[in-house]
């Protein structure tokens, strides 16, 4: 009698922990549920007034009301894409530096020096870029890449026009800074997991460290790889404050990759907090649905990687 | 019995809470806000009574106050007399100040550059570039003007102070009118975009070759170097109080409802071109009479009290007369009780 009845409070008990978890974690989808649907209802007055087009028109003008979504969706993909070119290569190097070449001793203090570089709130790397680092930009980088690259046919259109030390090259730059620790943070991590058994064996057959690195420690540790570099793919795309110092907020494409720019987020933080009710207000809320939408896109595109990795391996 | 009384201690410790003296709420126009800042400092001193102001841009005021989250907005774009019936506010001025361009050039002092309207609408369209442009070169024939591009810095924000200088370039250039526009935020033909008056001081501090636009004030602070202008009359004025006063002078406060007057472009030899007024909006209907009647008790004092420390920044008190139309108003529209 007495078991039977401990037996069914530690079933009900049992049940009961399922459905807190549950809701737990039903919280979580009908949160990313409401946060789409408001922002995609704050966003129709603007989806309905310029359909597609918002998509393509590069106009920002509050006073005429004309708003296209062009110039912020350009200048996040391209701040990330530099961001990315940068800090990727140079976060494995530093990783597979500090976990296969580097000597002992000095392998945590390196290490914890990233972790703290990860730390640092958004805002500091901002007003370092505002105040240090674009001076540097305005007197020497810019115009050395405007008197060498700016001439070349063919690429030289990517480096022309005065040099005014904000732009968008200055904020891919300054965002490489800011993810390169989440890149080198995940991936030492995961090139830890590897058995040393098999990097000897790779050795004890006569590979050199790189064929190592190359053969036997990125394919091992791939998924983690990916892993990190989305998760700082997805800090650049939404960073705001650091790029809204140094990117120059001008509401224009323009082809130079030294010339200003803006971002979505940066866009939304100089905008939001004057912008008048009505269309103004629904085309940045309608920015904002974009980049939840771009996001969306590159977790999706990061798991159907992943996927499909694991199905070759 | 015992719900009843609840509800009674309830509602007792509201009204505690309304009466008791809670600082005066008000957000909006970066423009005023370093006179704002001194005369709270002075009238908490005097009073006891503390201003708590967000100097978060006129657009934002606006909004803010719109939403009823303060007791006041202030802007320096003011509203026109329907958009104030629309939302039942009252307007009116607070004080007069002076926009200034302001520029980073190496060995040039203050007041050394020369500048006219036209000239500057053309920076900001981007048809000038550079510094030794022939146009600059011909108003500045002794400085040696360098061969640097020219980084025109604006604001990124809603900003009444955008609108005072958009208003004023549009008077001069019909180019900037067509193709820009006058508002608080419009759309840039080039250069930076910065959040403030501040950030506007800031940015033109540390980027060789800038200029920008920001309140006098802001360029006294930040020993930012200013440019002389050619006003209406074709003579060239320094930003000194004299000049905004001469410009102030001009305007006739009885003309429009809700005290709506731009001051950019006045006509007079020493009138200086960019001059505006400040204003803000409070509600006729205030859903807390007692913070609103706290609100208007520190504008009173500050008309009355704030002149000389107004003066001390550089701004223009508001004339006697036009104080006695604003508070004839106040007494008029402003529900008290």
């Amino acid at each position: 009698m007495d078991r039977a009845r401990a037996l069914g409070r530690l079933k009900f008990s049992d049940s009961g922990f399922r459905v807190m978890t549950l809701a737990s974690a039903l919280i979580v989808l009908v949160l990313l549920a409401g946060v789409a649907i408001s922002l995609f209802l704050g966003a129709w007055p603007a989806f309905r007034e310029f359909g597609v087009g918002f998509l393509f028109s590069d106009a920002w003008s509050p006073p005429r009301e004309k708003f296209g979504a062009a110039t912020a969706i350009y200048g996040t993909l391209v701040t990330s894409l530099i961001a990315m070119l940068i800090a990727v290569p140079v976060g494995l190097g530093i990783s597979v530096f500090l976990t296969e070449l580097c000597w002992l001793p000095l392998r945590r203090p390196i290490g914890v020096a990233i972790e703290l570089l990860a730390g640092i709130p958004s805002i500091i790397y901002g007003i370092w870029g505002v105040y240090y680092f674009r001076p540097v930009m305005q007197s020497y980088i810019q115009p050395f890449l405007i008197g060498t690259l700016g001439n070349i046919p063919g690429i030289g259109f990517l480096f022309q026009g005065p040099p005014f030390g904000y732009g968008v090259l200055t904020a891919g730059l300054v965002l490489a800074l800011m993810i390169l620790p989440f890149i080198t943070a995940v991936s030492r991590d995961v090139f830890d997991t590897v058995p040393p058994v098999l990097k000897e064996a790779a050795y004890g057959v006569g590979a050199t460290t790189f064929e190592v690195v190359g053969n036997i420690v990125i394919p091992y540790t791939r998924v983690g790889v990916i892993g990190g570099v989305m998760l700082a793919l997805g800090r650049a795309l939404g960073e705001t404050m650091a790029v809204t110092f140094v990117i120059g907020n001008a509401t224009k494409i323009q082809s130079s990759i030294l010339a200003q720019g803006t971002t979505i987020s940066a866009m939304i933080a100089n905008q939001f907090a004057d912008a008048d009710p009505g269309l103004f207000t629904s085309s940045l809320l309608a920015l904002g649905f974009i980049l939840f939408v771009i996001t969306f896109i590159v977790l999706a595109a990061a798991r159907w990687l992943l996927a499909s990795l694991e199905v070759k391996a | 019995m015992f719900m009843k009384s609840i509800i009674t201690a309830a509602a007792l410790a509201v009204t505690v809470g309304a009466a008791s003296a809670a600082d005066i709420s008000g957000a909006g126009a970066t423009f005023p806000f370093p006179i704002y800042a001194k005369w709270a400092d002075a009238y908490k001193k005097d009073t006891g009574n503390g201003l708590n102001y967000q100097s978060i841009g006129s657009g934002a005021g606006i909004k803010q106050i719109r939403a009823k989250t303060v007791t006041f907005g202030a802007t320096d774009a003011p509203l026109k007399p329907e958009e104030l019936d629309k939302d039942g506010l009252a307007q009116f001025p607070m004080v007069m100040g002076g926009i200034v361009a302001v520029i980073n050039l190496d060995g040039v002092k203050p007041g050394d550059f020369h500048i006219d309207g036209p000239t500057l609408a053309d920076i900001y369209l981007g048809k000038i570039t550079k510094w030794n442009d022939p146009k600059l070169k011909a108003l500045n024939p002794k400085l040696n003007l360098p061969d640097l591009a020219i980084v025109p810095i604006h604001r990124a924000d809603g900003s009444g102070t955008t609108f005072n200088f958009t208003y004023y370039l549009g008077e001069v250039s019909p180019d900037w009118k067509e193709k820009v526009g006058v508002a608080t935020t419009v759309d840039w033909p080039g250069g930076i975009g910065a959040k403030g008056n501040d950030g506007v001081a800031n940015n033109v501090a540390t980027t060789k070759g800038a200029i920008g636009y920001v309140e006098y004030a802001y360029a006294k602070q930040n020993k930012l170097t200013h440019a002389s202008m050619l006003n209406k009359a074709g003579k060239t004025v320094e930003p000194t109080l004299e000049a905004f006063q001469a410009a102030a002078a001009n305007a006739d406060w009885t003309k429009n409802a809700g005290f709506y007057q731009i001051l950019a472009n006045q006509p007079g030899e020493k009138s200086w071109p960019m001059t505006a007024a400040t204003f803000i909006l409070m509600y006729k209907k205030p859903v807390n009479v007692a913070a609103s009647n706290d609100a208007l008790s520190f504008f009173k004092w500050s008309y009355e009290k704030g002149g000389q420390m107004a003066a001390d920044l550089d701004y223009i008190p508001m004339p006697d007369n036009v104080v006695k139309l604003v508070e004839t108003m106040w007494a008029k529209d402003i529900a008290q009780k």
